[in-house]
């Protein structure tokens, strides 16, 4: 157990997972001759959900290590199940220990500030993850406006191995009842009413939420060096800000037109997004719209200097690969293509998965202690010493591989062929045939790099197949 | 512990062998009588001398039942066997074994399938509950993989390794154009094979072997008393199985160059069979050709041409009918087709018909000697089940 600095508390890390997939929203006028945008939103692949993209931007902060995590909370509008909770899953692929509490913890557009609120007042660590996966009807506003993706935040107090990167000054929230945006459960489009009124009510709300904010954080507004305004309502979250900036460049958002807002996660997104682009010193305001309005302010400490992933925002803005409009249409069932005529999958067993926890979330192996040959899947009796049960754990997530040979398969089931399949040896050992995924078959080459990622293989019966498989290391991310 | 074989003390004496294609008039029981009756018809038997009978079929039926209740077999010892697309061997095997152990005078081996009912195309397992980590990779787009790590390996060129390949399945179309129990009777030419829609990798629709449906039979009795039932027995000189761990899919060693369980089925047999020159001392293979790179490297896995050299012997016709070692001359999967439980009994059935002269003439070799093999395999590059047998018309002198 790292050692704990009570007292000192707040922000101790945050990274964001972006999906790869961009959909540029001239693409959708040029097909349906209305709707689109001139902006551009992050696209989850077909073998995302929510709960993946959690698991990817976690992935980030912990690195494969598990060790200052007290509790995980996940928050999302649009969860891969009901009833079952998410945050076992990424609990599961994060190998936190089994004595860690993971819970879902409601999903409306408002619940991920509330439970960073929350959490910055709670003791311990909190690994709190946030993702959204965003839908709208061909040529709406949401359709081309949102997107999709996901933040993790570590809150709390700090430890030996997590500084305070951002230290919390303060919060305000004000709570309004009136319909503006709702969506029925299991529906897949939200509904919205005239955007006037939410405008005159989120104006209102804003502006006594953020000057509330000032106060709690014992500020005064010359001292906001950034100030991030998040929420669904464009409109109110575009006139909010400019109103709040009082014509000082301190909302400047080269995020969202890139990525959309990606509703019930964009708080965390932006906030880390910020924080990433931040000096030692830094005060931040994130302003949340949403049935109210939210506010937090940080300040960000010498420690931002080393926190950024490797894989930043910007870096993975920068690498993204446009997605085909009727690609996109076919990945959301906005339209049913023809499936492969082969047989669909059968649903997974669960006593099966259970038993098999390990491997089937977290990617583990198994390592022959005697002479270090790395098994995937872990066996029990070893290929080169033939010796039963002398296998350790050996944990592989983490672990880049190179592409020995691949192949297309042009036939096997997928939800969208056709399968692009490598056979990967790893650094330091272990070989493993595995699925390549947010890859263009031509681009792919023998000794290209990979790693692996958490996905969504198939779903049957309701139930999801969580898996892994592997992608292409991009630029910048080593 | 040793692999000692029971040359020459088991003969198969009769052998049946339905047409191989999209039977979709016939179900599996019309499949099972039509081979059992060609085999016994071919022969003094019927099935109230069979004291055991074993029944191969991969993914058609569950238990002996599927064999008995068709044939109206009643109180006899009978099983199902299953083992990959070797299923069909695996019959034979039993049987052979049965009889040569002294357990019963004469036994039957049946392989059997009923591939196309399923709706779909290629081949559907039959799978267990499981996890949900497991590949789920066509089988075409697994060994597609063996092309391109071959041809790096030898440095042979893609134009050159695409004609290989397609010289293969021009090949077996020619050979089983010429028998007309073949699903596909048809030649076609390299540019055709070349140019047909690719399915996995640089795989073709003609790389990838027919599926068909289809039965055949054979009738086994210790080898002394073969020449009661027929003038021509075929003894079985070698029956060799090998099952790999599976390991070649997760042990960086693999190079996906060749098969190690099918080399060592095959240096079992020929060990079995005293045979040490087998393009000399064989008049024919029959091998597993599920996709054309498979039999490419299975001529140097069963020592039909040296390492890295087969694409050449491809290209100069080696293993044409006319070639010093004739493979595949009924069509091999590729145009015979491919129902999984049936393929190994069928490939026994070409050296029946051949080393017994009573192939079509279009097709009937020049033998060179008295024996012939053949080589089934199961399951993918690194994961595979491999079955040779070695088979002749004449008792070894040694033994007689």
């Amino acid at each position: 157990m790292a050692g704990r600095f009570f007292g000192v508390s707040g922000i101790l890390a945050a990274a964001v997972y972006l999906p790869y997939r961009r959909l540029d929203g001239k693409e959708i006028g040029g097909f349906f001759g209305s709707g689109g945008a001139k902006t551009s939103r992050t696209v989850a692949s077909h073998d995302e959900d929510t709960t993946t993209m959690g698991v990817e931007a976690a992935r980030k902060i912990l690195n494969g290590t598990t060790s200052s995590v007290d509790r995980l909370r996940f928050v999302t509008p649009t969860p891969a199940y009901a009833d079952k909770n998410n945050a076992s899953t990424i609990h599961a692929a994060l190998r936190l220990p089994p004595n860690i509490g993971a819970w879902d913890v409601g999903g409306s557009l408002r619940t991920s500030i509330g439970a960073l609120i929350d959490a910055l007042s709670t003791s311990g660590q909190t690994l709190l993850v946030g993702a959204d996966l965003r839908d709208g009807l061909p040529t709406s506003a949401d359709e081309s406006g949102t997107g999709d993706g996901a933040a993790a935040l570590l809150v709390g107090d700090a430890s030996s191995d997590h500084p305070v990167i951002a230290e919390f000054l303060g919060s305000a929230s004000q709570t309004d009842e009136f319909i503006d945006r709702w969506r029925s459960p299991g529906e897949q489009r939200s509904r919205v009413w005239e955007e006037r009124f939410g405008e005159t009510r989120y104006n209102e709300l804003g502006k006594t939420t953020f000057a509330n904010a000032l106060t709690a954080a014992g500020i005064s507004f010359d001292d906001v060096n950034k100030l991030v305004v998040t929420g669904l309502h464009a409109r109110a979250v575009k006139g909010v800000a400019a109103k709040l900036s009082q014509g000082n460049d301190i909302t400047n958002d080269t995020l969202t037109p890139q990525t959309g807002q990606i509703g019930g996660a964009h708080p965390l997104i932006a906030l880390t997004a910020a924080l990433e682009t931040s000096a030692p010193g830094d005060i931040i305001v994130l302003l949340h719209l949403a049935d109210g309005a939210d506010a937090v302010v940080v300040k960000t400490t010498d420690a931002i200097k080393n926190a950024v992933p490797t894989f930043s925002v910007a870096a993975q803005l920068a690498n993204g690969a446009p997605l085909p409009y009727a690609k996109f249409l076919s990945w959301r069932n906005m339209v049913n293509v023809e499936p492969p005529r082969r047989p669909e999958p059968q649903r997974v067993s669960s006593s099966a998965a259970w038993r098999s926890e390990d491997w089937k979330f977290g990617f583990v192996g198994s390592k022959d202690s005697t002479d270090g040959t790395i098994h995937l899947p872990p066996t029990r009796v070893s290929r080169n010493t033939d010796a039963l049960d002398v296998m350790e754990p050996v944990a592989m997530a983490e672990a880049k591989g190179t592409i020995v040979t691949f192949t297309i398969d042009r036939m096997a089931y997928s939800p969208s062929p056709p399968v692009v399949f490598a056979v990967v040896d790893f650094d330091g050992g272990g070989r493993f045939p595995v699925e390549l995924t947010d890859v263009d078959a031509d681009s792919v080459a023998i000794g290209g790099r990979v790693v692996m990622t958490f996905r969504r293989l198939f779903t049957a019966d309701g139930i999801h197949d969580y898996f892994w498989k592997a992608r292409p290391v991009r630029e910048g991310e080593n | 512990m040793a692999s000692h074989g029971i040359k020459d003390q088991v003969a198969i004496v009769a052998m049946g062998c339905t047409t191989f294609t999209e039977h979709w008039d016939k179900g599996l029981d019309d499949l099972i009588i039509d081979a059992t009756s060609e085999c016994f018809d071919s022969s003094s038997l019927n099935k109230d001398d069979i004291d055991a009978y074993w029944l191969g079929t991969a993914q058609s039926g569950m238990s002996g039942i599927t064999l008995t209740r068709p044939l109206q077999i009643d109180g006899k010892p009978v099983t199902r066997v299953e083992n990959y697309c070797t299923t069909g061997s695996e019959a034979l095997r039993a049987a052979a074994y049965a009889v040569a152990s002294g357990a019963y005078d004469v036994a039957m081996a049946v392989g059997a399938e009923k591939t196309k009912d399923s709706g779909f195309q290629g081949l559907n397992a039959m799978n267990p509950p499981m996890d949900g980590t497991q590949r789920t990779l066509t089988a075409a787009a697994m060994f597609s993989m063996v092309a391109p790590a071959y041809a790096k390996k030898y440095g042979v060129d893609p134009e050159t390794m695409r004609e290989v390949l397609s010289e293969i399945a021009v090949k077996n179309h020619y050979n089983g154009a010429r028998n007309p129990r073949a699903q596909f009777r048809r030649e076609i030419s390299v540019e055709t094979a070349s140019n047909s829609p690719k399915l996995a990798g640089d795989l073709g629709v003609f790389d990838c072997a027919g599926v068909a449906d289809g039965a055949a039979a054979a009738i086994v009795v210790r080898a002394e008393d073969a020449l009661k039932y027929t003038d021509k027995p075929l003894y079985i000189k070698a029956l060799s199985f090998a099952a790999g761990s599976g390991s070649g899919l997760n042990d960086p060693e693999f190079d996906y160059t060749h098969f190690p369980e099918c080399e060592a089925a095959a240096a079992d047999a020929y060990a079995q069979a005293g045979i040490t020159d087998p393009v000399s001392e064989l008049s024919l293979a029959e091998v597993h050709d599920c996709f054309t790179p498979t039999e490419l490297v299975l001529m140097e896995d069963l020592g039909f041409a040296e390492r890295g050299s087969a694409w050449q012997d491809v290209l100069d016709g080696k293993f044409k009918l006319d070639g010093a070692m004739p493979v595949n001359a009924d069509g091999g999967l590729k145009s015979f087709g491919h129902p999984v439980g049936a393929s190994g009994l069928r490939m026994i059935f070409e050296c029946w018909l051949q080393l017994r002269g009573e192939a079509t003439p279009e097709r009937q070799l020049k033998l060179k000697s008295t024996k012939a093999m053949t080589h089934n395999l199961g399951g993918y590059p690194g994961e595979m089940v491999s079955f040779v047998s070695v088979l002749g018309t004449e008792l070894d002198a040694s033994i007689v």
